[in-house]
């Protein structure tokens, strides 16, 4: 039979010699081993500390975005929840009423917008679907919590908080992605 | 009767005292900071990183591990013979603390003009006294294990006994060699001696391995460690045992490691003699050359300890005919080998290298 590679080995069956059955030297070479990687540069990342850094294609937690202005860009078409495969993304809409236009982008707008996160599968299709570009996935994922109710994200959860009021904040919810 | 010879020395006595607290004290530090340390050697073997959260370099670990050992529940079997079961952590703890007594850890300090010796008791059989402590080890072991009323915790206290038994005599008869080198029993005269001249382990460099050898089978470590096999006899005999009694177990494998290395230094690598340094011309430096002198030791069993951990993260353990070959094929005939070798040596010698 031909080798697939060249560094196949014939399996050795000579019987011991004395001095590979005293064992000593074979344990010398092996104590050898482990002191080599006693010095190695260890491979672990002290996680909360340091970091791995995402790749830019990274699909986290999802936020609601606003304008420049600090309205918000949802208007509850529900294009989000359509494309949702896993049936997440639930919506209300309401109708933006005279005097609430520095709130609201358009005439109407997401009363009641809530992701599950535990049914979420962060695949990015909303992200994909929304024609408003209100709807993108961070780079962080979901926290732990005690209770299922918890991994329900409402509106408060998930808006990002407005560049004009709270800039500083507004940036380190955008991280590395280009705004609207 | 005279009766100076009645008057109770209160000095002897302080000294002492305080001479066996500050030892047992830091055995009992230094065992714990070998299960930090092992966790360490472990981890930087396996390319990890080791516990490094509790305090700087977690350093603070083994206190948590304590604290932890300490709040958990106590269980103690219905079915087991309480008094026995109690007793067999405790008598683990005391055998390897008592092997400490009569270790010499330095040489003598000068206390407001008095000599003290740093050894607890400079008794002439020394190292029939470790031999008989060390051997009481096993008590621990095998009234944990039947104590326990359990398959697994018996079989693993038989196979204990039996491996500490089998390895028990060539190390006793790789240390006859020695003896009969250093004519005397007396661990401060066996230092004194490689003081002198240069240490035993160049004289008795197989004595030295046989006895290297059957220290890590007396302390149950691996390649060694059958009878707490975790993955055969699930934790072999402390399986019954929970809280501090466990911890009890553990930790008086980790002294009798500690005690082992110290015997090992004092036996064969010049005990407190510092190497390339002539102790003698610098009695001028009064008790600092005495504390140079213990840390001089405590280096040298540093070093043992990091060789157990070593070890133990390099070899796999034996199987049980295994561990018996080499016991009762491999090292009993070695040593013997060893001891008319060296007997011979000496007759010849003492002949003045005449047939």
């Amino acid at each position: 039979m031909q080798a697939l590679t060249n560094r196949a080995k014939a399996v050795d069956r000579k019987p011991m010699s004395f001095l590979e059955k005293l064992y000593v030297v074979n344990i010398a070479k092996g104590m050898m081993i482990t002191l080599g990687h006693f010095f190695k540069k260890k491979a672990t990342i002290s996680y909360p500390e340091e970091k791995r850094p995402f790749s830019p294609v990274f699909r986290g937690l999802q936020i609601l975005n606003r304008d420049e202005e600090g309205r918000e860009r949802c208007t509850a078409c529900g294009l989000c929840a359509l494309a949702c495969p896993a049936e997440a993304i639930t919506m209300e809409a309401a109708e933006r009423l005279p005097g609430e236009e520095n709130l609201y982008r358009e005439e109407k707008y997401a009363a009641k917008y809530e992701i599950n996160m535990l049914r979420c599968i962060f695949c990015g299709l909303c992200e994909e679907a929304c024609p408003k570009d209100a709807i993108y996935l961070s780079e962080t994922f979901a926290p732990s919590n005690y209770q299922r109710k918890g991994f329900i994200y409402g509106k408060q959860d998930l808006l990002i908080p407005s560049p004009k009021e709270n800039p500083g904040e507004y940036q380190k919810a955008i991280g590395n992605r280009k705004a609207n | 009767m005279h009766s100076a010879l009645l008057a109770i020395d209160l000095f002897l006595v302080i000294e002492k005292l305080v001479l066996i607290v500050g030892i047992v004290s830091i055995s009992l530090v230094i065992a714990m900071y070998e299960t930090y340390a092992e966790r360490k050697v472990a981890a930087f073997i396996q390319d990890r990183r080791g516990p490094n959260r509790a305090g700087p370099f977690g350093i603070l670990q083994p206190l948590a591990d304590g604290l932890k050992l300490f709040m958990k529940e106590e269980i103690i079997p219905n079915t087991s013979n309480r008094f026995l079961f109690i007793l067999g952590p405790c008598l683990a703890m005391m055998a390897a603390m008592m092997t400490s007594a009569v270790i010499p850890w330095g040489g003598t300090l000068n206390v407001f003009g008095r000599p003290v010796t740093l050894q607890i008791a400079d008794i002439n059989i020394g190292i029939l006294y470790v031999f008989g402590v060390v051997s009481m080890g096993v008590y621990g072991i095998m009234i944990g294990g039947w104590a326990s009323n359990n398959k697994f915790s018996l079989m693993a206290a038989l196979r204990g006994a039996s491996q500490v038994i089998s390895y028990e005599l060539p190390m006793g008869l790789s240390l006859i060699a020695l003896l009969m080198l250093t004519g005397s029993l007396k661990m401060s005269e066996i230092v004194a001696q490689q003081m002198d001249s240069t240490w035993n382990v160049l004289y008795q460099p197989l004595g030295f391995f046989i006895f290297l050898v059957c220290a890590f089978a007396e302390c149950n470590r691996t390649p060694f460690d059958l009878p707490e096999a975790e993955n055969e006899l699930n934790f072999g005999y402390h399986q019954e045992y929970s809280s501090m009694k466990l911890g009890f177990y553990l930790f008086a494998e980790y002294i009798n490691m500690f005690i082992s290395s110290v015997v090992m230094a004092t036996l064969f690598f010049g005990g407190y003699d510092i190497p390339f340094f002539n102790d003698a011309a610098h009695t001028d430096w009064g008790n600092w050359l005495v504390a140079l002198q213990g840390l001089v030791l405590l280096m040298k069993v540093g070093f043992f300890i990091f060789l157990f951990m070593w070890v133990r993260w390099t070899i796999p353990r034996f199987r049980y005919d295994q561990l018996m070959n080499l016991g009762w094929r491999g090292l009993i005939p070695l040593s013997l080998i060893n001891m008319i070798a060296t007997a011979a040596f000496i007759l010849w010698k003492s002949n003045g290298y005449k047939f």
